[in-house]
């Protein structure tokens, strides 16, 4: 019995606690900005296998790390345009557009993958993102090393969060973007182009996708292979429902499912006669759960999934 | 007087559609001026381009003699255009304050001042008297704050020209008169105003000056001193129109009764206790600002739903299942409150749409399988009876009028031949010529011997069609009184909840005592 | 630049965008195969040449049309109704491993195939329905947006097959190979074509369409499903029972779904492994929207992928492209449907 708590003392679980919770962050922060404006973007697992692919192959052919992470963001922005241009101007289903990008992105990550490395044998490695302990902070125990032992991704998927908050709840653009996602009209009423800010919204927020995805090949894998996202996308659209569209919420909820992973995976090597499979299946039923739990009471945009267009009601 | 507002020529086409042709009008300083014309006169397009929304494809606007550029909104709330639509154009789950601040400050500013925005609302708030509360949220308001609210968002703008589009479509009687105090005063202190109507006696009472719209053409220009509303009804409609009258009918036994009814939250606002009886031959008047229950009432007799107490009675009996297809064969007739939104199927055929609701009677399938046949001539009975225009059987219905929609909607009920008909809104956004014509049918069925449960805003319908009258108010249903009592004081009065002449009214009447208390 | 809705979907505008969309893929796909070094106009040559060029290649691409047709067909009933069922790929696998379950039941063997194929065949059917009526239940219980649950469920269905097939199902035949027990002879499908794997699936796949095209468009039920996706609020003032409807409606398309896993197992592959779609659930989604839902147009959609996968396997083989240019032409095609509908909607004005 006391296995089960033994896992939770060890300062390697609370390590990796924040590490998954990176990609998570990024993902989840991508996300809620797309929603805040009123647009589903169901194209993130398929940009963030894009980005974990632009990422790797930037740093593969030479690029150092943060140029890596910068490709993965300039693809991010490509793909966030072309949902853009499609679910706003067009005003296409964002349920099928979105697919349609996952599919897109995923399949092309792939395939320019191949042509990068033909033969299929064990995937070529990248040197990763190296923990960058902050000074004195580190230093404090148990704490130290687990919060402030992190990679340079990891801290700013944090200063992410407190940027976004700040965004969102202070500055006159964040409550442009509120009302778009809460009343387009009411934007545009106001003087503010709904088309527009929604466009430029959904690419910033699928740039963001697309570093969360690098951060797989970048720090956390060290090479890439397709499939690599393994629905991680998916979980972060969960996790927005969950944090109720709010960044802070969304960090929580990011590092709650990131502690149950991680205490899975730990608990794999102790619990005897377990299916393994069973433990992979937590993450997914949990965001499950976490949908059920916060359906009726999460406060959605209230133009989500709405199409904008003068004129039309 | 300065000419603060000049509109040059403007026409503007969608399509094969022209919605504004050649339209010229101005406005001078501290003037209201009224726009009035019909649903489709194309008042509503001409703002938008005003406000930039759209592009005239010929024409131009100017302000105090400066050009504007057109399909600018932002270009418009510069130049001191504020307007207030007819759907507001409010955020439920944001404050009043941020609702006001959206968009007036420069976007890339990294922190809003807060603080000195409070302090600009409140001081608006004060010099118009329009209260208001920074810190509640929208949805918490009600539809005349909202309104107010509307109206100091265009001020914080600091607009000197203010449009309203429809502004008193959701307002009472009383709320309406407190609304054109405010624009007296306002217009008084230097403002100047443009409100969009098609409702005679507020133009009469409120205006300085009357521009006419018909089919996107100015018609006429008066000053509202030297007209009357005769003359302006001519000139909205092109013609003489007469809404057809209600002649004596006999009335049977009570078909329809509601016994204290009580829904809460279908989406809409909820029924607090709703009893009324309505006759075979008679038709039962609701009248109501929206919001206070009639969409609550007209779903429940249609049958979308139970009451959670209390009954509701047809013929004397309670419905033995409570959903629509039992509705319907106990013989109700429904006509609903929205007609692109429920009562048809935008994207289906004209056939699809007249026979759905009946598609599981005998008559229309058997074993699963559509009678296409039958339904298919069921529709063309319907179109030519109805004289349904633009409708094709296997068309999409999206392409017909709202008129012709209604003509259709009418169709597939009455030829059914329902002993009860409920009718929300009948004739809402409909032009004077399709009003009429559903006034008649609506007489019609009345004299065939059904019981009509008429659920309308529009005072004037309710008291032309109507044998008796209820009102509703916060969810629940006032006293009745006889129709040939009513006028648009009393009725105001009753709207707002305030029942003591009711009472007294319908306390004189002999068999009927206490029958709604 | 405006886009006004025209009055009529253009009739001959919408036969056409099918063509124009694959047509418009295959010249963006082009562009990348010409990255990759290669002669487009070859490598298009060699995908036809390996679809239809043989009589392999025609019996391989029928073969893979089958559970495409299927898992089209079970997104097309969904999206008619505005269910979005993302989740094929799970149904799926449920399917499949339904029948590998049948196929363990002792005495299964001895039944002949007329009893034990339609046995499976339903097995398959209603465990694809049991997995989607879970996202259903929880769209109309608790309001839970039945996109990301469907999709999630994906991953859990595909591990419980990888549970099971490791655990209490494991043939212990496959030297450590993690599959099922096999599918006795019994219960396999008659093959269509010799020495090809051509198998009576196909058969079943096309009746599919056939029935659900005319229960869609000649029923009372094709007709409450279809107001119920394009107008809830007018549907259910008309008296559609919108839980049934969508209950009944996810009750096909799970089915469908389900049924191409029996297939796939009972006509191909004689077994249950976790490498036994690739992907065909979420091809189903492509396919579905190609055929504007249209499920006798989604015969014609499952044909096009299919020639794409074979063929690029093929073209893979000779040129060295990798063969993930198909999936990639797959999902472009996916993308340029979508806006070639509402090209047939909407006119462009200046």
């Amino acid at each position: 019995m006391s296995a089960f708590f033994d896992i939770l003392l060890t300062i390697g679980m609370w390590e990796a606690v924040l590490r998954i919770a990176t990609p998570l962050i990024f993902g989840t922060l991508g996300v809620l900005l797309c929603e805040r404006v009123g647009v589903l973007n169901l194209g993130i697992e398929g940009i963030m296998s894009f980005g974990a692919m632009a990422g790797w192959l930037a740093v593969y052919s030479g690029g150092d790390l943060w140029a890596g992470m910068l490709a993965a963001a300039l693809a991010g922005l490509m793909f966030g345009l072309l949902h853009a241009l499609m679910t706003v101007p067009l005003g296409l289903s964002q349920h099928v557009t979105g697919l349609g990008i996952t599919l897109f992105a995923s399949s092309l990550s792939y395939y320019i993958f191949r042509l990068a490395v033909p033969t299929s044998s064990s995937p070529p490695t990248v040197e990763p993102f190296r923990p960058l302990p902050v000074p004195w902070l580190s230093d404090i125990p148990y704490l130290g090393p687990t919060l402030f032992n992190q990679t340079a991704p990891t801290y700013l998927a944090l200063v992410l969060v407190g940027m976004l908050a700040w965004l969102l709840y202070r500055t006159p653009l964040g409550l442009a973007l509120r009302m778009t996602g809460e009343n387009p009209h009411a934007a545009d009423a106001q003087g503010i182009d709904p088309v527009r800010l929604r466009i430029g919204t959904i690419m910033v927020g699928s740039a963001l996708m697309a570093m969360g995805g690098a951060f797989l090949t970048l720090a956390a894998f060290n090479s890439f292979f397709p499939t690599m996202v393994q629905g991680r996308g998916w979980i972060c659209v969960a996790l927005v429902v969950f944090a109720s569209w709010r960044p802070g919420r969304a960090l929580l909820g990011a590092l709650l499912f990131a502690f149950f992973d991680a205490y899975q995976l730990r608990l794999q090597t102790v619990v005897d006669g377990v299916p393994y499979q069973l433990f992979l299946m937590l993450p997914y039923l949990l965001s499950i759960l976490a949908l059920i739990v916060m359906a009726r009471r999460a406060r959605v945009p209230h133009a989500l999934m709405q199409p904008y267009r003068r004129g039309e009601r | 007087m300065t000419r603060v507002l000049e509109l040059d020529g403007i026409t503007k086409r969608f399509g094969s559609v022209t919605a504004n042709e050649d339209v010229s009008l101005h406005l001078d300083r501290g003037e209201i001026l009224a726009l009035l014309g019909e649903n489709g006169a194309g008042k509503t397009t001409l703002m938008s381009i005003l406000f930039g929304h759209y592009t005239a494809d010929a024409g131009n606007v100017r302000i105090e003699g400066q050009l504007l550029p057109p399909g600018r909104p932002r270009a418009a709330i510069a130049a001191g255009i504020g307007m207030v639509h007819q759907h507001f154009a409010l955020a439920p789950n944001l404050s009043v304050l941020d609702n006001v601040m959206t968009g007036t400050e420069p976007l890339w500013r990294l922190r809003s001042d807060r603080r000195a925005g409070r302090a600009k609302l409140l001081a608006l708030s004060e010099k118009f008297g329009l209260k208001v509360d920074p810190d509640a949220m929208v949805s918490e308001l009600s539809v005349g704050e909202c309104q107010r609210l509307e109206i100091l968002k265009a001020l914080y703008n600091d607009a000197r020209i203010l449009i309203l589009d429809e502004p008193t479509a959701v307002l009472t009687t009383q709320e309406a008169e407190g609304l054109f105090n405010t624009l007296r005063d306002m217009a008084a202190k230097g403002l100047s105003l443009v409100f969009i109507s098609h409702k005679l006696h507020e133009v009469m009472s409120a205006s300085h000056r009357v521009t006419v719209l018909r089919r996107g053409r100015v018609v006429a220009e008066r000053r509202t001193a030297d007209t009357s509303k005769e003359e302006l009804a001519e000139l909205m409609v092109g013609r003489k129109v007469e809404r057809p009258s209600r002649t004596d009918t006999a009335r049977g036994r009570v078909l329809l009764e509601g016994r204290d009814l009580k829904v809460g939250g279908k989406g809409g606002a909820s029924l607090k206790g709703a009893s009324f009886k309505v006759r075979a031959g008679e038709t039962l008047g609701i009248i109501g600002v929206s919001g206070n229950g009639q969409t609550t009432l007209a779903g429940l007799v249609s049958g979308l739903y139970p009451p959670d107490s209390g009954a509701l009675l047809v013929a004397g009996e309670a419905p033995r299942r409570h959903d629509v297809p039992g509705a319907i064969a106990a013989g109700i007739g429904r006509i609903p409150e929205d007609r692109n939104t429920e009562g048809a199927v935008a994207e289906m055929t004209t056939w699809e749409n007249a026979v759905l609701e009946r598609i599981w009677s005998p008559e229309f399938s058997s074993r699963g399988v559509v009678k296409r046949a039958a339904a298919r001539a069921a529709t063309e009975a319907i179109i030519r009876d109805y004289d349904v225009r633009g409708a094709t059987v296997d068309g999409r219905i999206r392409l017909l009028s709202g008129g012709n929609m209604q003509k259709l909607i009418l169709g597939r009920v009455l030829t059914a031949d329902p002993s009860i008909l409920v009718a929300a809104q009948p004739s809402r956004g409909l032009d004077e010529g399709a009003i009429a014509g559903v006034h008649a049918r609506l007489l019609e069925a009345r004299g065939r011997g059904a019981a009509v449960l008429l659920i309308s805003e529009d005072l004037d319908e309710v008291i032309a069609l109507s044998d008796r009258i209820q009102a509703i108010a916060g969810g629940k249903l006032s006293p009745a009184i006889p129709a040939d009592r009513a006028d648009a004081r009393l009725l105001g009065l009753m709207m707002a909840g305030d029942w003591s002449a009711a009472r007294a009214i319908a306390g004189e009447g002999e068999g009927e005592k206490h029958h709604a208390l | 630049m405006r886009f006004e809705r025209r009055d009529q979907p253009s009739a001959v505008l919408t036969l056409l965008a099918p063509v124009g969309a694959i047509l418009a893929a295959l010249v963006v796909a082009g562009g990348l195969i010409a990255i990759a070094g290669a002669n487009v106009f070859e490598a298009y040559g060699l995908i036809l040449k390996g679809a239809f060029g043989s009589r392999l290649g025609i019996s391989e691409t029928l073969t893979r049309a089958t559970p495409l047709l299927l898992t089209g067909l079970a997104a097309a009933v969904a999206f008619r109704a505005r269910l979005w069922n993302i989740g094929a790929e799970g149904q799926l696998y449920m399917g499949a491993l339904a029948v590998a379950a049948v196929a363990m039941v002792p005495g299964i063997a001895s039944l002949p195939g007329a009893l034990s194929i339609p046995l499976c065949l339903a097995a398959g059917a209603a465990a694809g329905m049991a997995l989607l009526l879970v996202p259903l239940g929880l769209r109309l219980r608790f309001g839970v947006d039945e996109v990301v649950t469907s999709l999630l469920l994906n991953f859990v269905a595909v591990l419980f097959v990888s549970m099971m097939i490791e655990g209490p199902m494991r043939d212990p035949l496959a030297f450590g190979w993690p599959q099922s027990v096999p599918v006795p002879d019994s219960a396999l499908l008659p093959k269509l074509l010799e020495r090809s794997r051509l198998h009576a699936g196909l058969l079943i796949a096309l009746a599919a369409a056939v029935v659900v095209w005319w229960l869609q468009s000649r029923t009372v039920f094709g007709m409450r499903s279809r107001a119920a996706g394009l107008n809830p609020r007018a549907a259910s003032f008309a008296g559609v029972p919108l839980g049934r409807t969508l209950i009944a409606v996810a009750c096909l398309s799970g089915g469908m779904a389900g049924l191409a896993g029996a297939v796939e197992v009972m006509g191909v592959k004689g077994y249950v492994s976790t490498d036994l779609s690739p992907s065909y659930g979420y091809s189903g989604i492509v396919i579905a929207m190609l055929a504007n839902l249209n499920p006798i147009g989604v015969i014609g959609a499952a044909l096009f992928s299919a020639v794409m996968f074979v063929g690029a396997d093929s073209m893979s083989r000779a040129l060295g492209i990798p063969s993930y240019i198909a999936d990639v032409t797959v999902a472009l095609s996916l993308l340029t449907m979508l806006v070639a509908i509402f090209l047939t909607q909407y006119r462009i004005r200046r």
